[in-house]
């Protein structure tokens, strides 16, 4: 499954992600890595970003963005 | 600050996540720790500051630091807010992993920075912690191998320049004389190893973090439901979210509308009208009184009246940014922006370029993608800023009938008032489309965006970023803006022949004006007679399909360097003294009854719409010109911007004259 079709307020496990790109790289350096606890908070009004949770911080992240981190 | 024997300068580096940098801007934070930096030698001491409310994210940049070299003290910052979480940090079990001082401070209380400052003074050693990153060692060698051929490199960069493909560092790299060749064969190496590219470089970094953390963290077993989430669920929601933007930007745009007139009328009257005064009594007629009071007084005067504008703005700007806000209106409107290729980052601001372009052109900083800032930047003179209203207020006054819909709720002018707004951000969104397919085409500039708790502002961080933009705006109005204004002066008050005075005199005996009517008079042959009276005579032929004649040319030539004066020189070409506003009857009166040469009237509601939209279009202010040139470091951007706004603002208005 990948955290852009993950239901708001599920605790999931991120289990792998795309590292072809700089910008998946970035998300990586921020923590998104295999093992973290990741939770979608809930989508902006208009859909998209998504509002996710890693850890103790909040993050904005795009859904296409999140469509390639895989989580289970 | 100075405070044991010898003085310390410290350097406030930009607060990123990482080391790594895609764009030039981010590469600042590496090139000042590696003695890059212009005028700056290597540091003696890093301070790295990090959120103890979000240690693990924090330690991974410190985990980079590691690789410098260099002394380093850690200050846990945010202590105060991981405590109301039920979070506890101990710093001497951190401080043993990291081997480096850590100090527990809150850095909005001075009495919590004193540990801090013993701590950078005390003598230092490079960092010894129990357990470095366990990065791979082909991937040490190669950094080792590259240094060995590059001594200017250090540790950290290397790294940098080995492991990130295309990023700022490796085309710093390259741009030094680095060989291309061997990098791609270091790479090529490290290819055929496995756990070493930046991913796996990542894996290792946040390994050694949790190794790090272990037994320094002590947390809530359950989750509370914090503040910020209460505020997040109302400040963020569909229905409520929007309503809470809405009347953040009505304060906003009522702040800048309003709050502001009191203080812009008294420094345009009270300081510089009555300076303006004084000198006028003071010097004897002629060129040097008019070059001081009509050039410099009025010049000044012209920009510094958008001081406060200036100031609310950026007030409410870093208000909205230091309390977390900003982060919220982003995440909200980024859906609406991707359409132009923009991204969160550009909404606020293209937003207040609706008060003024200058400000938000230099807001645009914050916007890390090289190619998304530009086209920001592009669009935000688009934008209907405050110094369009008075000529749309004079025009719409003189010429739009005050018709009533719906009961009254709604009327023309208003109408025609919103028409002008959106004709701006209608003509910026193909243009907005046209730029990312064209000189700017690349891909949707990514969006991740940290969505920090909400706290309240720091009246320090605000005031310094008011004072900084005020600086900066009063030292361009007292340089290229003078001087930009000087030779429009120039232009329209030389070259004054005594024939012309000669002939207004014996008009004015003939057909016994009083003295007022006849120094009216005289002033407006004088602007007729001028060099930008001649210039507007030149430009006929080019303004003649739009229906204007040369009175309106030169109106529109003499507000290229400030549109909003364009009201003063109307009054001046219509023989009313340049003693007008937008209010004066007198003045759209002047307007309705100007007449062509063949008696027809000279402005029809069309003509009138066609100067508007012109103005609304057309790039008319020098400091937006400079800005964009000194944000871009360019000549081509304001050259683009002016030659692309001005041919819209006449093919829009020739589109007007011909459809009405």
């Amino acid at each position: 499954m990948s955290l852009a079709s993950t239901p708001l307020g599920k605790s999931v496990r991120v289990t792998g992600m795309q590292t072809d790109s700089a910008q998946s790289i970035r998300l990586m350096e921020l923590g998104i890595i295999e093992g973290a606890e990741i939770c979608v908070v809930r989508r902006a009004p208009l859909g998209d970003p998504l509002q996710v949770r890693l850890g103790d911080y909040d993050l904005s992240l795009r859904s296409s963005d999140a469509a390639r981190i895989e989580v289970a | 600050m100075s405070r044991a024997a010898r003085p310390i300068e410290i350097v406030d580096l930009p607060g990123t996540y990482s080391l790594a940098a895609l764009s030039p801007d981010e590469l600042v934070v590496l090139d000042s720790l590696c003695g890059r930096a212009p005028g700056l030698r290597r540091p003696d001491v890093v301070v790295a500051i990090v959120d103890a409310s979000n240690l693990p994210r924090n330690l991974y940049l410190v985990s980079q630091l590691l690789d410098l070299q260099l002394p380093l003290v850690v200050a846990l910052n945010m202590m105060d807010v991981a405590r109301s979480r039920g979070i506890e940090v101990d710093a001497e079990t951190l401080a043993k992993a990291i081997g480096a001082p850590v100090v527990p401070i809150v850095a909005i209380d001075d009495s919590t920075l004193g540990a801090l400052c013993r701590e950078i003074e005390s003598p230092h050693t490079v960092p010894q912690p129990a357990k470095m990153p366990a990065i791979s060692k082909y991937t040490r060698n190669e950094v080792a191998g590259l240094r060995a051929r590059h001594p200017s490199l250090c540790g950290a960069e290397a790294l940098r320049v080995l492991l990130d493909p295309g990023g700022a560092a490796e085309q710093a790299f390259l741009a030094r004389g680095g060989g291309a060749e061997e990098l791609r064969d270091a790479r090529a190496r490290l290819a055929c190893e496995s756990d070493c590219d930046a991913a796996a470089e990542i894996r290792a970094r946040y390994a050694w973090v949790q190794g790090a953390l272990d037994g320094v963290i002590r947390r809530p077993s359950t989750a509370r439901i914090t503040g910020t989430e209460r505020l997040d669920r109302v400040l963020t929601h569909p229905v409520g979210g929007v309503a809470a933007l809405l009347v953040v930007l009505g304060v906003l745009f009522q702040a800048i509308f309003r709050w502001a007139d009191p203080f812009m009328t008294l420094i345009d009257e009270q300081i510089f009208g009555r300076v303006g005064e004084f000198l006028r009594a003071a010097l004897p007629e002629g060129p040097i009184q008019s070059l001081v009071v009509d050039g410099v007084v009025a010049g000044i005067g012209g920009v510094v009246v958008f001081l406060p504008q200036i100031m609310i703005l950026f007030a409410a700007i870093a208000l909205l940014e230091d309390c977390g806000y900003m982060a919220r209106a982003a995440f909200m409107m980024d859906r609406a922006m991707r359409g132009l290729g923009l991204s969160g980052r550009a909404f606020i601001p293209l937003l207040s370029s609706f008060a003024c372009a200058v400000p938000a052109i230099m807001g645009t900083r914050t916007i890390a993608d090289r190619r998304e800032r530009f086209v920001t930047i592009f669009l935000a003179p688009f934008m209907s800023c405050s110094a369009r209203l008075p000529v749309y207020a004079l025009l719409i006054g003189a010429f739009v009938e005050r018709r009533a819909y719906l009961g009254g709720v709604v009327e023309l002018p208003g109408l025609v008032l919103l028409a002008m707004y959106l004709v701006g951000v209608a003509v910026a969104i193909p243009i907005a489309w046209i730029i990312r397919k064209t000189v700017l085409a690349g891909p949707q500039p990514a969006f991740v965006l940290e969505l920090p708790s909400y706290k309240l502002p720091r009246f320090r961080a605000v005031w310094q970023r008011v004072s900084e933009a005020s600086r900066g705006f009063l030292l361009r109005a007292g340089t290229v803006i003078l001087a930009v204004n000087l030779i429009v002066w120039a232009l329209a008050y030389f070259p004054r022949d005594s024939a012309t005075a000669a002939r207004i005199a014996a008009a004015a005996a003939a057909q016994q004006w009083d003295e007022q009517r006849a120094a009216d008079e005289l002033e407006g042959a004088y602007l007729r007679e001028s060099y930008l009276g001649k210039l507007g005579h030149a430009i006929e032929p080019a303004i003649r399909p739009l229906g204007w004649d040369w009175r309106i040319g030169m109106a529109v030539l003499a507000s290229f360097p400030a549109r909003e004066v364009v009201v003063g020189s109307l009054g001046t070409i219509f023989n009313l003294g340049s003693e007008t506003d937008e209010t004066s009857s007198g003045l759209r009166d002047a307007l309705r009854d100007a007449r062509r040469e063949d008696g027809r009237p000279l402005f029809t509601l069309p003509i009138a719409l066609s100067v508007m939209v012109f103005f609304a279009l057309c790039a008319q202010c020098s400091s937006t010109l400079v800005v964009i040139g000194r944000e871009t470091r360019s000549w081509t951007w304001p050259i683009a911007s002016f030659l692309t706004m001005t041919a819209l603002a006449y093919l829009a208005a020739l589109a007007v004259v011909r459809i009405f």
